[in-house]
């Protein structure tokens, strides 16, 4: 009930915000805020709750708590069925948590709030469900449910382009789910049911669903709608256009979660219940067992290397978040323990670090109404603080060892290595490519003459640094003290069949 | 059963005539000439029918009757579809009371007509014999063909009724020569007759599996023709545009259910024993892909939302007609459940075209812009539903019609038929997205606010919530499930 009560919790706070009067805007922020804030507490009581030492390692629950089990279409036997792993509540935090930043950062927003908050709470009860659902067609229907809410939110309240950037995201997302439904119906009508443990159980040796050819088909159905969402090369060209035109929360709220949608879909769907299909892809022999290590490798250094090229501040965050999301998909393929714990905890702290980085580059377009890198030039005098917080952020994203991007991507790589050594070594290109930019932008932005127009830039405010402190406090702290959360995920790690020895 | 004892069962029937009849008549008896109250009398035939249609099915029990010599039929099936019918016509008599486009002095026959198509509509859902299912196809075809007229000031819509008519005879001709062909070699009427005696022949080795192909070939142009499937839909696009919007509505929706059901009756009745030596459900998968196909590719350039609605319902037509290539009984329960979706969906949208007729005078998607911002948000929202209903996202209730399609399509194993179905899917969402982003993103041109009168909320309401609930709730599927028996299997 903790995880109903979680998930329905924004909805009712839609309906509750839709019935608020529209003059009110104060009103209706601070009820958007106290909702969102609920969550997080929920997500924090499960995170203390989650209990870390069942012991061993159960292979027939998969590590699953807080379930919950009900029919709910009963001719097809749909279930609305939740639960949550490690893996789970690890991202259900990592939502939560960006719940209230957001609405915090949503602060400004000048037309329409009531239709933005009620949105953005639809948005939510979207993403908490798809992280919970244990029954694959109420997963489908949460991970459609985003969809809907993200386009307005784009659509009306983005950019210059936005309307662009709006349907461009809708139709790529919709062309992957699509595909993803012709497998879902496959697997339903072969496994005889929509539930995910069962189906994972189904899919080992001997079962209903081990059949290898289905399995490789399957798995590219579903592989396809998680890649858009991730996104892997070549489907990521709507993501550039949807973050530099959606408004800052937004932005925050589609780099910090919806990516980790697609890379949570992977884990949950095709390398867990399509063992075979994932062996077909990532075993390690010839192109086609590299092909998911080379799409990892191709998502980082191109990504990395598009980010370098960028002019546009937000563009090059978004670009460094495709190069980011590669390490993740790189640990995943390599189907190792460290390998998978570190592309987990690189999903979680890509979602704090690109959330951050975001967050930033809203601060300082609000001030300036540009996000030319060129333009600015020397804000550091003007803004010590903001400059203080940008830098953490950026040595968190690049790498740098004691923040958390350290963790990730290192577990990533070094499980990478034992199986693609090539491929790995040639990843790094990425990380060297990653300083190069962060610490160019750095020199850019804030080193240097002050810009005259800049004279009187006031200083990141209060409200503004509520917003980041937390997510920084979190870098630093999974950066020295990463195995709070690799505890957490271990369970699942071993329980679902992610690791081969 | 003999005629007299199978009038009891066709009761229903002689109501909707009665109230037909009775419109004229009221009509005539107006001094005022006010049409509104022949729309309340019609409304009330509508309801009484509807009532009739519930109450002959649950006391004379016995869910399977042949009345009148084996002309008609009574099942859960054509009960189905009555119900559907009898909805959409009710819901056309409301649209058409609050549309302006309709000259409110003059159209009292109008309802009339309106009773009679519906009449003839519940004769094609329960046809069993050849005669009927011509006949009841004339009855719909020619009545529909005034109404889509019926503008009588509009050269448009004079226009249209001539090409329907057209349309309509050269169709309906040729489906007649394919049924005379089924006739001749069979030597009976009856359409389960037809499917026994042509197993025969085929099993015999008589059978000619030209002469049989012909037959059926023509009689697609027939039944084509009234589901708007390629390459017998160019009327359509036309016929809609110039129709007035309610009757746009009704033909849509009524008309495509009522020319499925008897696709199915015939089809399945005569044909089913036939794959083998005729492989005709593949000639309608490609028939099905292609509809789809050309109907969503010729909606995305399209500026006049009617026009844009015609084709977006001739691509739902190619998805319903996926489920009937099936010849299974879960493929006639996703088209019946489709239908069902279809009926609120679909008319909600036509609705709201109406409201804009009425107060922007705008038919193109132009006239949408900045539509939030002029009238209540729930209209625009509304708008949105239906629309992103259609293209099937979930959670509304498209999304879990096209589920049980595709799920059909899949468990037998087409899986090329459902991948064109789903993608067309992806490419419908562009147009239906293209409206909703001149109601939402765009600003209009002019800020002047509209408003609406109390009734067209409240009618808008009625079609939003079956939209967003109907998927999550058991009964529909199982009243869908039921409906099937008798017709396979």
């Amino acid at each position: 009930m903790l995880l109903t009560a979680m998930i329905f919790i924004p909805l009712v706070g839609m309906i509750i915000v839709l019935l608020l009067p529209q003059e009110n805007e104060n009103q209706i922020k601070w009820v958007t805020l106290g909702v969102t804030v609920l969550p997080l507490l929920l997500a924090v009581i499960l995170f203390v709750a989650y209990d870390r030492t069942e012991a061993p390692y159960d292979q027939s629950d998969l590590g699953i708590q807080f379930e919950y089990d009900t029919v709910w279409i009963s001719v097809f036997d749909i279930h609305y069925h939740v639960g949550v792993d490690g893996l789970s509540v690890m991202l259900l935090l990592l939502t939560a948590l960006l719940g209230p930043i957001c609405v915090g950062a949503s602060w400004k927003i000048e037309k329409g709030i009531k239709a933005y908050m009620a949105l953005f709470l639809l948005l939510e009860t979207g993403m908490l469900g798809f992280f919970v659902a244990l029954d694959l067609f109420l997963f489908y229907v949460f991970f459609e449910l985003t969809l809907l809410p993200m386009y307005f939110l784009i659509g009306i309240w983005g950019g210059p382009r936005r309307e662009y950037a709006a349907i461009k995201f809708f139709l790529y997302t919709l062309f992957g789910s699509v595909l993803m439904l012709i497998a879902m119906i496959a697997v339903y009508l072969k496994g005889g049911t929509f539930d995910i443990p069962t189906l994972i159980e189904a899919a080992q040796p001997g079962g209903a669903l081990s059949d290898r050819t289905f399995q490789i088909w399957v798995f590219l159905g579903f592989f396809i709608g998680f890649a858009v969402k991730v996104p892997i090369f070549p489907f990521h060209t709507w993501l550039p256009d949807a973050h530099v035109e959606a408004p800052t929360a937004i932005s925050v709220i589609l780099a910090g979660v919806l990516l980790k949608m697609g890379t949570y879909g992977l884990v949950r769907v095709n390398f867990a219940m399509l063992p075979e299909g994932m062996n077909y892809f990532c075993n390690g022999v010839g192109f086609i067992g590299n092909s998911l290590a080379i799409l990892a490798f191709v998502n980082i250094v191109y990504g990395s290397l598009c980010a370098l090229a960028q002019t546009d501040f937000k563009k090059l965050v978004a670009y460094s978040s495709i190069g980011h999301m590669g390490f993740v998909i790189l640990g995943l393929a390599a189907r190792n323990e460290s390998g998978v714990s570190g592309a987990i905890l690189q999903m979680f702290n890509h979602g704090v670090i690109s959330a951050m980085l975001f967050l930033l580059v809203g601060v300082v377009y609000d001030r300036t109404h540009h996000r030319d890198i060129n333009g600015f030039g020397g804000l550091g005098t003007k803004m010590p603080i903001y400059m203080g917080i940008t830098t953490l952020a950026f040595m968190a994203s690049l790498g740098l060892p004691g923040l958390s991007g350290f963790v990730g991507e290192a577990l990533a790589l070094l499980g990478a290595y034992s199986k693609f050594q090539m491929l790995t070594i040639l990843s790094t290109i990425g990380i060297v490519v990653g300083a190069a930019y962060f610490l160019w932008t750095l020199q850019r932005v804030f080193l240097g003459e002050l810009n005259p127009k800049y004279a009187d830039i006031p200083e990141i405010n209060r409200r503004e640094i509520a917003t980041l402190v937390p997510l920084g406090i979190l870098t630093i702290v999974l950066g020295v003290w990463p195995s709070i959360a690799i505890d957490m995920f271990n369970m699942a790690v071993n329980a679902l069949p992610l690791v081969v020895q | 059963m003999g005629n007299v004892n199978s009038l009891v069962y066709f009761i229903p029937e002689l109501v909707l005539v009665i109230a037909a009849v009775a419109a004229v008549l009221y009509d005539l008896m107006l001094k005022d000439r006010n049409s509104e109250k022949v729309a309340y009398l019609s409304l009330v035939g509508v309801a009484a029918t509807l009532i009739a249609v519930i109450i002959v099915r649950s006391t004379l029990g016995a869910p399977e009757q042949s009345l009148f010599l084996g002309m008609i039929r009574l099942d859960n099936f054509a009960v189905f579809f009555k119900i559907i019918i009898l909805i959409a016509t009710g819901a056309t008599i409301l649209f058409s009371m609050n549309s302006d486009e309709l000259d409110r002095g003059t159209k009292g026959e109008y309802y009339a007509l309106l009773l009679a198509v519906t009449f003839g509509m519940f004769l094609m859902a329960s046809s069993t014999h050849l005669l009927m299912v011509y006949l009841s196809l004339e009855t719909v075809s020619l009545t529909s063909y005034i109404l889509a007229g019926f503008l009588t000031r509009s050269p448009r819509s004079s226009e249209t009724a001539f090409k329907y008519i057209t349309y309509g005879a050269v169709a309906s001709g040729t489906m007649l020569f394919g049924l005379s062909l089924l006739f001749g070699l069979t030597g009976t009427g009856d359409v389960t007759q037809i499917g026994t005696s042509l197993v025969e022949m085929f099993n015999s080795g008589e059978g000619s599996p030209v002469t049989v192909l012909v037959a059926i070939t023509f009689i697609m142009a027939g039944v084509g023709y009234k589901i708007a499937s390629v390459p017998f839909h160019m009327w359509s696009p036309d016929v809609y545009e110039g129709a007035p919007i309610p009757i746009t509505a009704f033909l849509s929706v009524a008309s495509k259910a009522a020319g499925f059901a008897m696709f199915i009756r015939l089809f399945y009745s005569s044909f089913q024993g036939l794959t083998e030596s005729i492989n005709w459900p593949l000639m309608l998968a490609i028939i099905s892909a292609l509809t789809m196909t050309v109907g969503n590719l010729a909606a995305l350039p399209q500026q006049n939302v009617k026009r844009l609605l015609a084709y977006s319902s001739i691509a739902h037509g190619g998805y319903l007609l996926m489920g009937g290539v099936l010849l299974t009984s879960e493929g006639v329960q996703a088209i019946l459940f489709y239908l069902i979706v279809y009926l609120f969906m679909n008319l909600g949208a036509f609705f709201v075209v109406i409201l804009i007729a009425n107060e922007v005078g705008s038919e193109t998607v132009d006239g949408y812009r900045g539509l939030v911002s002029r009238a209540p948000w729930w209209v625009s929202a509304s708008m949105a539903i239906f629309l992103f209903s259609l293209t099937g996202i979930p959670p509304f209730a498209g999304f879990f019609g096209k589920w049980l399609l595709f799920s059909a399509v899949i468990r037998e194993g087409i899986y090329w038929l459902a991948i064109v179905g789903l993608l067309n899917s992806v490419v419908s969402l562009y147009y239906y997205a293209r409206i909703v982003k001149a109601m939402l993103f765009e600003t209009a041109d002019d800020t002047e606010p509209i408003s609406f009168p109390a009734a067209n909320h409240v009618l808008l309401i009625i079609f939003v919530i079956p939209t967003l609930f109907i998927g999550f709730i058991d009964i529909f599927y199982k009243l869908s499930g039921a409906s099937v028996k008798g017709i396979i299997g």
